[in-house]
């Protein structure tokens, strides 16, 4: 069955694939278009006379937002990594007590929406004067991130063989000497699986962003987008072509890391 | 994502709970071990309590005080009880956001399913470039939603938009797709649907790789032909796949702000309000926020979400202990 591949599946299979990213073309395309163009009718289907005066426009505007959601995702990368991959390891190889309940709070945590958090976090940071700074968005954008993490880690780390742990602890190493020897470098895959992901998140959000930041100096790219919405309806090759470079990290990330995106999408949630 | 949200609908996923493994009693003493696992995951817990309970707390707070902007400052809201709840429930506009929100989540994730589903049983063969393909496809939910939102609101735009000229060369009129409340959710669905087939895709497609082929070669044996071969092996085999599938994607859209608001921001004359886009509205989407009936239709809205959640939990442990 194998041996033979139809052509005419490939073709289906591009053909369904052109449909699909066809938004994404597109973006692309009104990017390049003059602003004149915007109101042919019909448009261009190919950036004929193509200009880049969208993308100067970005640059001289959009480059410090993308420099805080750059900060933003790093920042949230690294607060997930540190707290999701210790706990990962207490629930899947430690006994922590109470170690299903945890695993419930965490599964219920993702289920709650994210305007109801930001309601919170609002009437938390006006109290500290926490809003509109960058560390207020970090630790808001983390919590998308974290109890995913935590689930992978665990997941991950119940797979690993037993008799790893047993040898590091015959050669005297302690749980901590454990974790950062032997258990991490592990799992170096699930932990660029999360990182993936934390980092994707904290890049996109806007319901925090646009909660807590609203009237920040240092915005993320996604409000720098939303402003040229609200203000600037017309300049659509501008916002198409900060719409462009804001999804270069997700188009890089989706090249470099494909198969821990799909990991990510599908760890657990098929079990057999 | 969202899946978003996806994502939203950033869809997301979320291993099983309790992963298997029976734990083995550590040498160096129950107790001892004991305390360094609480170690290792006290993070974890002061960071749960300090950044989900205490928010969350705060919103039911907010909920059930009457909160105005001075107020919020001096922290001296009057106790109003459960009047926001009950304005909320009695306002005209909740029976409309919450059949907004029906028919936003149910016709997102209907087709959302039976495309993906298609998808998944189409790259099943496999012929040259199925890989690259599939992984393209990943490429809409990777995208921030504010920029797939702002991209669908272009497209659709009525007087400028290409859907309406590839509409007009079929001798289809001009849809005012985000000015007119008859077509408004139909345009915030399909760019949903859209959004959400990607995560689809994959997770069903990694639910029919574990269809193991025997069956397929024996049914083809008996002489089943393709059609015969899925409603009669595939989809009833991959039906708690699915069923875990479709309960996630519903916990993930009733969440759906970004995509929403970005496009019509609930307009025009309410046709796209759902619960969400309501709760945020009142908070955010003025100049004033307005957080007490917000969090009263955010709290609504945790009820509803975690009433399926626990279904999807149900079901989930079902499927393991059998």
């Amino acid at each position: 069955m194998t041996a033979r591949r139809p052509w005419w599946k490939t073709a289906l299979g591009i053909v369904f694939t052109a449909l699909m990213l066809f938004p994404v073309y597109w973006m692309v395309n009104v990017s390049f278009t003059k602003t004149q163009d915007l109101r042919l009718s019909p448009p261009h289907i190919f950036p004929v006379d193509a200009t880049l005066d969208g993308y100067t426009e970005v640059l001289q505007q959009q480059l410090p937002n993308l420099g805080t959601s750059l900060l933003i995702g790093l920042g949230c990368v690294t607060l997930t990594l540190v707290i999701a991959a210790p706990a990962g390891y207490a629930l899947a190889l430690l006994n922590l007590r109470g170690g299903r309940t945890l695993n419930f709070v965490l599964l219920v945590a993702q289920m709650i929406p994210g305007v109801v958090m930001a309601m919170g976090f609002y009437a938390i940071y006006v109290r500290l004067g926490l809003l509109n700074s960058v560390g207020g968005l970090i630790l808001a954008d983390s919590t998308i991130a974290v109890p995913f993490g935590v689930l992978l880690f665990t997941a991950f780390m119940s797979g690993l063989p037993r008799e790893l742990l047993q040898a590091a602890r015959m050669d005297g190493a302690g749980a901590w000497r454990t974790f950062t020897s032997v258990v991490l470098p592990l799992s170096r895959n699930s932990a660029l699986t999360v990182a993936l992901f934390a980092f994707l998140w904290a890049w996109s959000d806007f319901v925090f962003a646009s909660t807590l930041a609203r009237n920040s100096v240092l915005k993320p790219v996604t409000l720098g987008i939303y402003s040229y919405i609200g203000n600037n309806t017309t300049q659509w090759n501008a916002i198409m072509a900060t719409a462009v470079v804001a999804s270069i990290p997700a188009a890089i990330l989706l090249i470099v890391a494909q198969r821990y995106v799909a990991a990510g999408v599908t760890a657990g949630a098929v079990k057999d | 994502m969202t899946i978003s949200t996806a994502p939203a609908a950033t869809p997301t996923r979320a291993p099983a709970p309790g992963a298997p493994a029976p734990q083995k009693r550590r040498r160096g003493g129950a107790s001892g071990s004991r305390w360094v696992a609480a170690a290792f995951a006290a993070p974890l817990l002061v960071y749960l309590l300090a950044f989900y309970a205490y928010p969350l707390i705060r919103s039911i707070d907010l909920s059930i005080h009457d909160y105005n902007v001075r107020a919020f400052v001096q922290g001296n809201a009057e106790f109003v009880g459960l009047k926001n709840y009950i304005d909320v429930i009695s306002s005209p506009l909740f029976g409309q956001a919450i059949w907004n929100t029906v028919v936003f989540v149910v016709g997102s994730l209907i087709f959302q399913y039976a495309i993906g589903l298609a998808l998944a049983v189409f790259f099943r063969n496999n012929f040259r470039l199925s890989g690259i393909l599939r992984a393209l496809f990943l490429v809409p939910w990777l995208l921030p939603l504010i920029v797939s939102g702002s991209t669908w609101a272009w497209m659709l735009n009525s007087d400028n938009g290409i859907v309406n000229s590839v509409l007009q060369t079929f001798g289809i009129g001009q849809i005012n797709w985000l000015t007119s409340p008859d077509t408004s959710m139909l345009a915030v669905v399909i760019a949903n649907i859209w959004l959400g087939i990607p995560f689809n895709l994959v997770i069903l497609y990694s639910g029919l790789q574990n269809i193991s082929a025997d069956v397929y070669e024996a049914a083809s044996l008996d002489g089943a032909g393709p059609w015969r071969q899925f409603w009669s092996i595939t989809f009833p085999l991959l039906r708690p796949v699915s069923a875990i599938t479709l309960l996630l994607g519903l916990v993930y859209t009733l969440k759906v702000v970004d995509i929403i608001w970005i496009m019509t921001k609930g307009g025009p004359a309410n046709s796209t309000t759902t619960l969400a886009i309501w709760s945020y509205r009142e908070a955010f989407g003025t100049g004033q926020p307005d957080l007490s009936p917000a969090a009263a239709v955010g709290n609504i809205l945790i009820v509803i979400a975690l009433i399926f959640g626990f279904i999807y939990l149900r079901m989930q442990r079902r499927q393991e202990n059998s």
